[in-house]
């Protein structure tokens, strides 16, 4: 298994032979994990892995069926994260739950208020509040509402409410989705620190680049299993994907099929002139460049938002847009999609000047919008895979015009057959599928309504290396077939590996715009650092 | 657990009674499962209930006779009692699905009753030696402008909420105070009767042996029900409730559709106004309609429609009412005193409601059914 694993102490934390199922899904099968003190140990795997079974197993949400969870030579069976804690297992979830309303070093001390002859001492806590938040460096105001500050720095505190318990394992669930690559690394010496004064964490995350970044250790696991446990430096990244995977990603081919048919469903009546495909699967950027653009966008801005910048769209192009949390990508994105109002600039489609008050004027354009918050601006939680689908589609027919029943489950059906969204049935609620699949099912929304550019807002955060794949692989499929396409990640790799065309953007403005192969990592970095390049 | 609403489940909101597997469930599912999981099964469970109580203690409870050509009986009483209710709950149904509430429907009953009454006076007159009565306002015209009243308050509800985007609740008992002191000082606080005919058929009416009221309830239903399977608004409806920031974001007129259902309320509650004022023959400004809005939400809650927002069932909105009135008529005809039945009521809703708590359910579960 481990070469090392003689050479260190006792494991601090020992999971053996967990079973959990739930109704109709073995969620964890004979699943193990050992964590020693003083490393930091990923556990890595797909979505629906089981990963986050696991650590509510642990952290005492879920009671495993059978198995050992042994912390220091002493079985424990924690019934309560509150009892989890007291053990010293503190976690910080993927989803900050914190509460906005209160002060930051109110939320950093919640039910564990520092107390002065029976009453609440506030000037301690604040004080306290203060100097954990300075070992993360992070230095604001403690007594201000959580709900001022962005989501970052919220992380930070949720971090730090962990730590603030005299925690022996630190779980992290996926904390580093929300954040940008300056805060991420500011996070990884913080638990580099930690990690020399003994503390055992556990880190689970979908990033490759920061697992081999922080690791020691990896445990990977697939469907409910552990499938091993590996020393970071003995294991290469693309072992890693093949141990997570369990085969080959090979989504080419579903992706040209579902491009196809999205070509078919606009009845060809898609405004750009789109490139033969039997000649060459490629649109010439160059010549897309030449002809006049989908979207022109100039000085389109928005006080305190973003700062007035011009944008060409053409069809058959990717754009990507780089740069770091609260750059202005977001907004750039809101702005064209009417989903915030312009102050000022204009936008003209396909030459015509067309400003939007609200998204409905966008989609009347020919316009979609992934929005990067999933959960809150895109999928409609309760209503089921058919509805969420055609939901965008029906209201761009106004609601007289409702959509025979028939031809609902015909749309939904094709749709999840193309993406591939795995789904017992399409009248299943939406909230009960994987990230990766609900993001499927956002984008059949929007496909649905044949659009002619696509606005893709961090539409592979929090989903695992396989979904990514299939629906990078869908969206340049679609690209080649003529879409226009604005995607914005924070995954800068991801970014030059797919875009034409780049826009990096930095304080709220755009600073460069830079066609394929202008730039590789490490100049994209410095422009976004602000460094000149 | 609600079933998925959906065009064609439209259907079974249509018919009333209708326990039927939906269309889009899937396959395999027998028809025990499907009953047992309607949405629909609780409600008409509750009401069944209170009908056999009723059967067993109060003699003669399912006997209908025919008098002048009418139906009478306990059933038909209650029935037609209910319908200023089942109307307001209907309005109501579309308000808590797009996660709003509506506790203003109560003044809208008095404002609209006090108009028409004010417009329709009526004096009795003798003319040509044969008595005859006169409205001071053509009858029509008294109606049309109640309702206009009615609709003014739902779009200065529907203004509050959906353009300024104050919280439903909030919003609404600006009306809820200041509508009813309108209606009071309309009237300066006086009772006014109408003496005129041909407005008390809307109360106490009779077509084809059924109190007329019933066909007015059943009208509305129709068109909601129309309306649901026709066009994609009870898809926004759930959209908007569940989330308002998506379903913007989708390209819906979310503001539109806010200001919508809470017009359409008023527009139930005005109906309902006018129902009562003509079965009382006379329009109380300071007592009709009073504590409505609670017996509406009560009633939706009843039907299984979540205060949560989201999916909604207008079927079970009505036998929510019906369940509120059959147990008003048990209490008072058992001879409990009418000072119980808020206690009564309130034990009631509280074991709906504990029906339907998710967490009341898994104790349950636990305490219960692993043991067996």
């Amino acid at each position: 298994m481990i070469s090392a694993a003689e050479k260190l102490p006792a494991p601090v934390l020992e999971l053996s032979g967990i079973h959990k199922q739930f109704p109709g899904v073995k969620a964890l099968s004979e699943v193990g994990l050992r964590l020693y003190p003083g490393e930091v140990h990923t556990l890595m795997g797909q979505n629906g892995a089981g990963k986050s079974t696991l650590i509510k197993v642990l952290t005492g949400v879920y009671a495993p069926d059978s198995g050992r969870i042994v912390l220091d030579g002493r079985e424990i069976r924690p019934s309560s994260t509150l009892e989890a804690q007291n053990l010293g297992i503190s976690t910080v979830y993927q989803e900050v739950n914190l509460c906005p309303n209160l002060s930051v070093a109110e939320n950093i001390f919640i039910g564990r208020y520092p107390r002065r002859w029976g009453r609440i001492d506030w000037a301690a806590m604040q004080r306290q509040a203060v100097t954990l938040l300075r070992q993360l460096q992070v230095e604001i105001d403690v007594t201000a509402p959580l709900s001022r500050y962005p989501l970052a720095i919220q992380q930070m505190v949720a971090i730090s409410r962990a730590l603030s318990v005299s925690a022996r394992v630190l779980i992290l669930d996926e904390p580093t989705s929300s954040l940008d690559d300056s805060e991420v690394q500011l996070l990884f010496s913080v638990l580099r620190g930690l990690r020399e004064q003994g503390m055992a964490i556990l880190f689970v995350t979908h990033f490759l680049e920061q697992t081999y970044a922080i690791s020691d250790r990896i445990t990977v696991m697939r469907n409910g299993e552990r499938e091993g446990e590996y020393a970071c430096s003995e294991l290469s990244r693309l072992a890693l994907v093949n141990k997570m995977v369990g085969a080959t990603v090979d989504a080419s081919a579903a992706a040209a099929e579902l491009a196809a048919a999205v070509a078919a469903n606009t009845d060809g009546d898609l405004r750009c002139a789109t490139a033969d495909d039997t000649a060459s699967t490629m649109v010439d950027s160059k010549a897309a460049q030449s002809a006049p653009a989908f979207l022109q966008a100039r000085g389109l801005g928005r006080k305190g938002a973003l700062a007035p910048l011009d944008i060409d769209l053409h069809c058959g192009e990717l754009l990507g847009l780089c740069g770091l949390l609260g750059s202005g990508r977001t907004e750039t994105a809101r702005l064209l999609f009417g989903a915030d109002k312009a102050d000022s600039g204009s936008i003209s489609i396909a030459g015509r000047v067309r400003n939007f008050s609200s998204p409905r004027d966008a989609i009347a354009a020919g316009i979609g919008f992934c929005s990067e918050d999933r959960k809150h601006e895109g999928a409609i939680l309760e209503l089921s895979v058919r509805e969420n689908v055609i939901l965008a589609l029906q209201a761009k027919r106004g609601m007289l015009r409702a959509i025979p029943f028939k031809q609902q489950q015909a749309l939904a059906r094709d749709y999840v057959k193309w993406l591939g969204v795995k789904t017992p049935t399409i009248e299943t609620s939406i909230g009960s599928l994987s990230g990766g699949n609900q993001q499927k099912v956002l984008l059949a929304r929007w496909l649905a309504t044949s659009p002619e550019m696509l606005i893709l807002d961090e539409p592979t955060r929090g989903i695992d290396v396989r979904a990514k794949q299939e629906i990078m692989d869908y969206v340049t499929a679609l690209c080649r077939k003529g879409m226009a396409i604005l995607f914005i990640s924070s995954e800068l790799p991801e970014v030059l590996r797919c875009s034409d065309r780049i826009v990096v953007m930095r304080d709220r403005k755009a600073c460069g715009d830079y066609p394929r192969g202008a730039l590789d990592d490490n100049t994209v970095l410095q422009v976004i650092a602000g460094a000149s390049a | 657990m609600n079933a998925p609403y959906h065009p064609e489940a439209a259907t079974v909101d249509s018919r009333a009674s209708g326990i039927s597997a939906t269309a889009a469930e899937p396959k395999g599912e027998g028809l025990l499962t499907s009953v047992w999981r309607h949405a629909l099964l609780r409600p008409v469970a509750a009401l069944a209930i209170l009908l056999l109580l009723d059967l067993f203690c109060v003699p003669g409870f399912f006997r209908l006779e025919i008098k002048d050509g009418h139906l009478y009986g306990s059933l038909i009483d209650i029935a037609n009692r209910a319908a200023p209710l089942m109307l307001t709950a209907l309005g109501m149904t579309l308000v808590i699905a797009t996660r709003g509430i509506d506790i203003s429907v109560g003044a809208v009953v008095a404002i609209s009753g006090t108009v028409a009454a004010m417009l329709i006076g009526g004096t009795l007159v003798i003319h040509n030696g044969v008595p005859e009565y006169v409205s001071r306002v053509p009858m029509v015209w008294a109606l049309c402008a109640a309702m206009g009243a009615a609709l003014l308050c739902g779009a200065w509800n529907g203004l509050l909420v959906a353009t300024l985007g104050l919280q439903p609740i909030i919003a609404t008992l600006i009306l809820m105070v200041a509508g009813r002191g309108l209606a009071q000082l309309l009237t300066d606080g006086q009772i006014v009767t109408v003496y005129y005919p041909p407005y008390f058929y809307l109360g106490s009416g009779y077509l084809f042996g059924l109190p007329f009221a019933l066909y007015m309830v059943a009208a509305v239903f129709l068109v909601i029900a129309l309306l649901m399977r026709k066009t994609a608004l009870g898809l926004f409806i759930q959209a908007v409730g569940i989330n308002p920031v998506a379903a913007r974001l989708a390209g819906l007129k979310t503001a539109a559709l806010i200001f919508f259902v809470y017009v359409f309320c008023s527009a139930c509650a005005g109906l309902a106004g006018l129902m009562i004022s003509a079965n009382i023959k006379s329009a109380d400004a300071n007592n009709a309609g009073l504590l409505l809005e609670l017996d509406a939400i009560l009633a939706v809650t009843l039907g299984g429609t979540s205060l949560g927002g989201g999916k909604f069932s207008l079927a079970g909105s009505v036998i929510g009412a019906l369940i509120i009135q059959t147990l008003t008529y048990t209490i008072y005809s058992l001879g409990v005193p009418p000072e119980v039945n808020m206690v009564v009521k309130s034990v009631v809703v509280f074991l709906v409601c504990l029906s339907q708590s998710a967490e009341f359910k898994t104790v349950w579960r636990r305490l219960f059914v692993r043991k067996s």
